[in-house]
């Protein structure tokens, strides 16, 4: 344990260097989205996931947001445990029948004003699962919708430029 | 009359030589079923999957020591056939499960309430006439907690009934299927390619090793042999795949006892991985990359040694965080003795991955029944016997070094062999079937494909490890504190998607 921490701190920090068109887009992203969620929502956007039939490929890039590489936290996004504390639903899957009512309720419990992200194909367009009995359809079909961020899954680069893009769409919303 | 025997399928299946896939094909009576289920309840051979086809209900099983592995038939009477839970409990949510999607009639099934029908199908609303009852617990000082569909964390849906008594877990029971996405349903009249993108997302975690399963069933089926090239690079990615997986959630087990260094330290290494199969292959977690026929991409000398450096890479990090974990008895005192599965339940449910291998049940598919390029590489089966979440850790520890050491081999055959062809010319269609089995990082998964004249799925059945496990997650939270429960589910990690398909 101490040699861990006494290499974290020889080295520096633990840091990898994402790959080289994504470290460009990267800082600018990080720049842009600091400004404007500085803006609008005093540095901070609480996100609530909600997972409402995906494959779990969608949750597991999203995991992978607060890996020290994106620490999505620097920006002020963070995800929290209850849909009472978030400003966002960020929803995956095509949505289920068997998960309609509970993502509805999520919706309900989250307070205003929120914005909804639709993550990855099949949030966005139902993917592979359009035409399932079993599918009510993608989460527009259950919930208002202000983004939707396409992918099978949306790498973790992609869903942190498309949360900048709901800056956009929130500010709209307000003014 | 007498009561039945218990029959094992090895004396049944013995004198016949098995198909392309290496199964045998029985097709047996009402007396040869029952016998069948009894074998499994006294242990005489495995349950694997069940489902139901066309008029006919199927099971697999696995006589692990004589390496046999069989699928046998029984004709249905209007849907109506003798259940195999009624004598072996791991088949009571498969039954309950094909109940639900065919209207099968398992005549004598103890539990008949719906699993996967939450009574809001449009297409069936019978079930929402009775609320789901929950099974009892009584006594005066217990109380309940209810946890889910949505969970805190960003993972899976699924609900979890807790009865508890003060601190201590008096029961758990798992209600899952809502995620079912009627994946089964959706595949049939699809070509092969279309369902390939499909199964590819049962389980997102595993899509490797679902593609990998679903390439091998359809080529069984249709006499069709990917080349030598592309079979290393099926083992190469599946391996990759497993490494990602038991990195992250060593890591993710350690978070749940606040352990975070290791977290953020487990996170880094599975990033790495991520970026590198990234590089090497065009998608993270490497989606559609094996398909029926071969593989979708190819490795260069540079994606070689991208993958020598990221083994390199992670030995020495990853030592770090065992050495951290080893060494730490404020961790261990939360993950040692805690979560117990008994080495005779995981035996019994033929619980496969690091839930069996935690508890002594040394089966491993890769191992067990090789399939190519499993046949050709030499490695370790990891096995623990104390059954707790400390023994699943290490199994994960140890699988991340064989992995590694498998991924060297085939990266040694990739690099001796000249390149050439990654995909097989397409065969003619006809009407076949093929099953597989598939080692995925969380156990083995079986899949049985129907292919009709026109090349398209007749009938597609999977069966993910976590329909094994997850009954298990329920006894081995007993007796343990509520507060234990986030570490012993991240040890076993099942998959919700998997199992609701």
């Amino acid at each position: 344990m101490r040699s861990l921490l006494l290499n974290a701190l020889l080295k520096g920090p633990a840091v990898i260097k994402p790959p080289v068109p994504a470290d460009d887009m990267l800082a600018e992203v990080a720049q842009a989205l600091g400004d404007c969620a500085r803006r609008r929502l005093g540095r901070s956007l609480a996100i609530r996931e909600v997972d409402a039939g995906s494959c779990n490929g969608c949750e597991l890039e999203i995991h992978a947001l607060n890996n020290p590489v994106y620490d999505i936290e620097r920006f002020g996004l963070k995800f929290v445990a209850s849909p009472r504390h978030a400003d966002v639903l960020l929803v995956t899957g095509p949505v289920t029948w068997n998960m309609r009512q509970a993502l509805e309720r999520t919706y309900a419990a989250t307070p205003e004003p929120k914005w909804v992200v639709a993550l990855g194909d099949c949030a966005a367009g139902c993917g592979v699962f359009a035409g399932s009995a079993a599918c009510v359809g993608p989460v527009s079909a259950a919930i208002p919708v202000d983004l939707q961020l396409r992918g099978c899954p949306p790498p973790p680069v992609e869903i942190l430029k498309g949360l900048l893009g709901l800056m956009a769409v929130s500010n709209r919303k307000q003014s | 009359m007498t009561a039945p025997e218990a029959q094992s399928i090895q004396k049944l299946a013995v004198s016949r030589s098995p198909d392309a896939d290496g199964f045998v094909r029985l097709t047996v009576d009402a007396a040869a079923w029952i016998a069948l289920a009894l074998g499994c309840r006294d242990g005489l051979h495995t349950l694997s999957a069940l489902w139901y086809d066309d008029g006919q209900v199927r099971m697999a099983l696995l006589a692990v020591e004589s390496r046999i592995r069989a699928i046998v038939s029984l004709d249905t009477h209007g849907q109506s056939y003798p259940s195999v839970g009624q004598y072996h409990a791991p088949a009571i949510r498969l039954e309950r499960a094909m109940r639900d999607l065919h209207g099968t009639v398992p005549q004598g099934l103890p539990d008949t309430r719906p699993w996967l029908d939450h009574g809001v199908w449009p297409a069936n609303l019978s079930a929402a006439a009775a609320p789901y009852c929950f099974l009892t617990s009584e006594g005066e000082s217990l109380h309940q907690i209810s946890v889910g569909p949505v969970h805190a964390g960003i993972i899976e849906p699924g609900h979890f009934r807790f009865t508890a008594n003060g601190e201590a877990v008096v029961r758990l029971e798992e209600r899952l299927g809502y995620v079912h996405k009627g994946i089964e349903a959706l595949c049939v009249g699809t070509t092969i390619a279309q369902a390939a993108r499909i199964v590819a997302r049962i389980s997102g975690d595993s899509t490797v090793a679902y593609g990998f399963a679903f390439a091998q069933a359809v080529e069984a089926a249709l006499g069709w042999s990917p080349p030598a090239r592309a079979v290393q690079l099926r083992g190469i990615m599946a391996e990759v795949e497993r490494i990602s997986h038991h990195i992250g959630d060593v890591g993710a087990i350690c978070n749940d006892a606040s352990f975070v260094t290791i977290q953020a330290r487990c996170t880094l290494l599975r990033e790495d991985v991520l970026q590198t199969a990234n590089r090497c292959f065009g998608h993270r977690m490497m989606m559609d990359r094996i398909v029926p026929g071969g593989v979708t991409a190819d490795l260069d000398t540079a994606s070689i040694g991208a993958i020598r450096e990221l083994l390199k890479r992670l030995e020495g990090g990853f030592a770090g965080v065992v050495q951290a974990y080893d060494r730490s008895p404020t961790l261990q005192d939360r993950t040692v003795t805690t979560g117990v599965v008994k080495a005779e339940l995981a035996a019994r449910f033929g619980a496969g991955g690091y839930v069996g291998r935690g508890s002594g049940r040394i089966f491993d598919t890769r191992a067990a029944f090789p399939y190519p390029p499993y046949d050709g590489v030499s490695f370790k089966v990891a096995i623990r016997s104390a059954g707790d979440v400390d023994a699943r850790i290490w199994v994960r520890i140890e699988e991340v070094a064989q992995s590694a050491l498998i991924i060297r081999q085939l990266l040694d055959g990739l690099a001796e062999t000249p390149p050439g062809p990654i995909q097989a010319s397409e065969v003619a269609p006809k009407r076949a079937e093929g099953a597989a089995m598939v080692e995925a990082f969380r156990g083995d998964l079986f899949i049985c494909v129907r292919l009709d004249e026109a090349g398209r799925v007749a009938r597609l059945h999977a069966r993910d490890a976590s329909c094994f496990q997850w009954p298990l997650l329920e006894a081995a939270i007993e007796g343990n504190i509520v507060a234990d429960f986030p570490l012993c589910n991240k040890s076993f990690n099942c998959s919700y998607s998997g199992h609701d398909m």
